[in-house]
């Protein structure tokens, strides 16, 4: 695959893009197994991560992933930057850029603010690590990562063999806060991509205002919905972007559309449970069932690492011939 | 020439000292020394009106001054500009009012003021709107906001009555639009940005066509943009309700797909909205429900515009582009005429601007018709030429054009102000 100058929105991969940035992850997913789970492929390249919103897991998996690949890790803390002086986003990019970064990975508040990096910048490329309510395509990514590689283990196979028409006609179950969720918006289009049905079920204030254009189906109920559905991907009610006015209380909310014990009994045995994290335990998912075999929430975790070096990979280092410690690819 | 009845070709004749049209007549032969301006092929009409202009001054100088923004109108046919109050201070004083129409003076079009409706446009209590009113000031609107609360609008409108001026809303239910970027819908979903509904802007088009039928005051709406504020102004005008309204040339143009790239360049207030808000707007427009194009001009520095979409200053620039975006979208359906009177004869009667204001000195009578010792305020539009958007050719302050790169069929060749030529072959003179 040309692989895309910078991943903007799960869309930048279509099917073929998706099935490689896989391919690779699994391979790395090797090299983390190993003693010394680190590569020099990216020696001498210098990767900075932007957050300009509070995270945990995603940017220490992505500062993760570039150190196993041997780069160097910029980390701007916002709260001790020149942004809190008044520096604009532009401004910020730019300053960072003349340093001779290779590759930008931001995370901002604004839906957009990577489109319009990518803009700015004249060399570097950009990974989008979450955009407001947008996208989060390095999530959608490894959800798709985890869900075939549980699917393997269930087959005795390695996920290489299942390959990637594994997710055809698997019946994935968005619930949650779709309208704010920049995980629903990068799912519907990676699943859709690799052949999947995609399915929604949210309080009619959760849905985004219009469909028009999404590949999805809507249910009705969700009790109804969790009997047909192989993956279940819940969302977080996004209190901090006001979400928990958007239902009269959480415990209602809970009481519709809370992963419960209860609901868990309609799952079909086989049944995926992800989520993107961080988990609220007792309001989109119980407790027990946030422990149960079939959630897989720590293997997502795990494997984000793994999926963000096939990212910086195929970004960075992708023309480098022949380039040492590139791991060799089944 | 173009007049409200037809097109007939004919020479004019200016007397630069007066002013004023001296001789209209199939060919006239110009007197030694005087200055012939060439305008074979094109279309000579009254002075283009804008009831819609932000010109920033005071406060936002970096972004326009209201000589920049009177140099815009002027190369865009414009004689007469009516500026926005929302700078800083705002203008809801006689003060500031006094200001702008003297920063005015001199300019390469009139400049005329409307007030705010409100103190500060805070919404709160009403702006000294007879002190306003004496300097001259007919137009009254916090625009950029509208009046939230109805008790106020209603005691606005009787107000406003009594001094015989006109208040104009900017129609947006601040709570339903809270947040929004762009207009909800099929984009805004899939973009993840936070939408602004077309119900915020038609609740309060409904509630204010009640008030104007409960005050019988007249009330001008600014920027229409959807298909139902459109619907429900061609209502209360069938019912006889003293309503105006006009339209923004980028809502006859451009929709909410233009957003995809989340080029901040694209916001704008009320947002662009659906193909069916486009057809309704340019409908409303062709059957007389909206009575004036009117630019919204609204600069902002580069920087203003350079950050996230969301965090983005609404405006784009429209001066320079107004009269070939009408004559592209709306002369194959209305002929030229029209247009004009779009664009000149009725946004001037909006304003009050047909005649000159004896407490405004300096202003004269605008709107046309172009005739014998009428003032020569002319706008000459070549319809064989065109006109390329290009950064350079800009003459506002600011860049924020939405249709860099594009070319539109037509161009305006010269704009005569009280017997001067201002512009002069698509350059300014002032």
């Amino acid at each position: 695959m040309s692989a895309p100058r910078h991943l903007l929105s799960v869309a930048d991969l279509g099917r073929d893009g998706i099935a490689e940035v896989l391919r690779v992850a699994e391979a790395f997913a090797e090299v983390e197994r190993r003693s010394v789970p680190k590569v020099p492929t990216l020696r001498g390249k210098v990767v900075a991560t932007l957050f300009f919103e509070e995270s945990t897991r995603t940017r220490l998996s992505f500062e993760t992933a570039a150190k196993r690949l041997s780069a160097d890790v910029l980390s701007l803390a916002v709260a001790s930057s020149s942004v809190k002086k008044g520096e604009s986003l532009r401004d910020t990019v730019e300053t960072v850029e003349a340093m001779g970064i290779d590759a930008v990975i931001i995370r901002h508040s604004s839906a957009g603010a990577p489109h319009q990096v990518a803009r700015w910048v004249e060399r570097a490329r950009v990974v989008n690590a979450g955009d407001g309510w947008h996208e989060h395509p390095t999530q959608a990514l490894l959800d798709c990562f985890t869900v075939r590689q549980v699917l393997a283990e269930r087959k005795g196979a390695s996920p290489e063999e299942l390959g990637i028409d594994c997710f055809e006609g698997l019946r994935v179950l968005i619930v949650g806060d779709v309208r704010h969720s920049r995980v629903a918006r990068s799912e519907v289009l990676a699943y859709r991509a690799l052949g999947a049905q995609v399915t929604l079920v949210a309080p009619g204030s959760l849905l985004p205002p219009s469909l028009e254009g999404w590949p999805v189906e809507v249910a009705a109920d969700f009790d109804d919905a969790l009997g047909d559905a192989d993956v279940v991907s819940l969302l977080r009610l996004q209190a901090e972007r006001g979400s928990g006015s958007y239902v009269p209380s959480l415990r209602e909310y809970t009481a519709g559309w809370g992963l419960t014990a209860r609901r868990v009994s309609r799952l079909r045995e086989h049944a995926i449970v992800t989520h993107p994290g961080p988990m609220v335990r007792g309001v989109e998912i119980a407790s027990d069932v946030a422990d149960l075999p079939r959630t897989v929430v720590t293997q997502q975790v795990a494997n984000g690492v793994a999926v963000r070096m096939a990212i910086l990979f195929l970004l960075l280092g992708g023309e480098l011939p022949g380039a040492a410690g590139v791991p060799a690819v089944a | 020439m173009v007049g409200p009845e037809g097109t007939s070709r004919l020479d004019v004749a200016v007397d630069q000292t007066a002013g004023t049209v001296v001789a209209l007549a199939a060919s006239l032969d110009a007197p030694r020394g005087a200055l012939v301006l060439e305008a074979g092929g094109c279309l000579v009409g009254p002075g283009l009106v804008d009831l819609h202009t932000h010109l920033r001054q005071p406060g936002r100088e970096e972004a326009e001054t209201v000589e920049t923004g009177a140099r815009a109108a002027a190369l865009g046919g414009y004689t007469a500009v009516v500026a926005m109050p929302n700078t800083e201070p705002p203008i809801d004083t006689a003060g500031v009012a006094r200001e702008v129409l003297d920063l005015g003076r001199g300019c390469a079009a009139e400049v005329a003021v409307a007030g705010a409706i409100t103190v500060g446009r805070a919404g709160a209590a009403l702006a000294p709107m007879g002190e306003l009113a004496a300097l001259g000031v007919t137009l009254f609107t916090d625009d950029g906001a509208g009046v939230q609360d109805g008790a106020l609008m209603r005691r606005a409108l009787d107000y406003a009555k009594g001094l015989g001026v006109t208040l104009a809303q900017h129609c947006e239910d601040a709570c339903l639009a809270a947040g929004g970027a762009m207009h909800e819908g099929s984009w805004s979903s899939r973009l993840g940005i936070p939408g602004v509904p077309a119900a915020a802007e038609e609740v309060m088009v409904a509630r204010d066509i009640a008030l104007a039928r409960l005050t019988g005051a007249p009330i001008h709406f600014l920027h229409l943009s959807t298909a139902g504020s459109v619907e429900l102004v061609r209502r209360a005008k069938a019912d006889g309700l003293p309503v105006t309204a006009e339209a923004a040339p980028h809502h006859m143009l451009l929709t909410h797909a233009a957003v995809a790239g989340y080029d901040p360049v694209f916001k704008v207030n009320p947002p662009l909205r659906t193909d069916e808000d486009v057809i309704a707007v340019v409908a409303g427009l062709c059957d007389g429900t909206i009575d004036a194009v009117a630019t919204d001009h609204a600069p902002h520095a580069p920087e203003a515009k350079d950050v996230p979409f969301d965090q983005a200053p609404p405006g784009m620039l429209g001066l320079q582009t107004a009269l070939p975006i009408a004559w592209e979208v709306l002369s194959p359906a209305l002929g030229v005429e029209r247009v004009f009177a779009l664009m000149s004869a009725q946004p001037a009667a909006i304003a009050r601007l047909r005649v000159t204001d004896p407490r405004l000195a300096g202003h004269s009578a605008h709107g046309g018709p172009v005739e014998v010792g009428a003032t020569a305020n002319l706008c000459v539009f070549d319809p064989t030429a065109s006109t390329t958007v290009e950064p350079g050719w800009l003459a506002s302050r600011s860049r924020n054009t939405p249709y860099a790169g594009r070319t539109f069929a037509g161009a305006v060749r010269h704009t005569v102000l009280r017997g001067e030529p201002v512009v002069i072959d698509a350059s300014a003179q002032r």
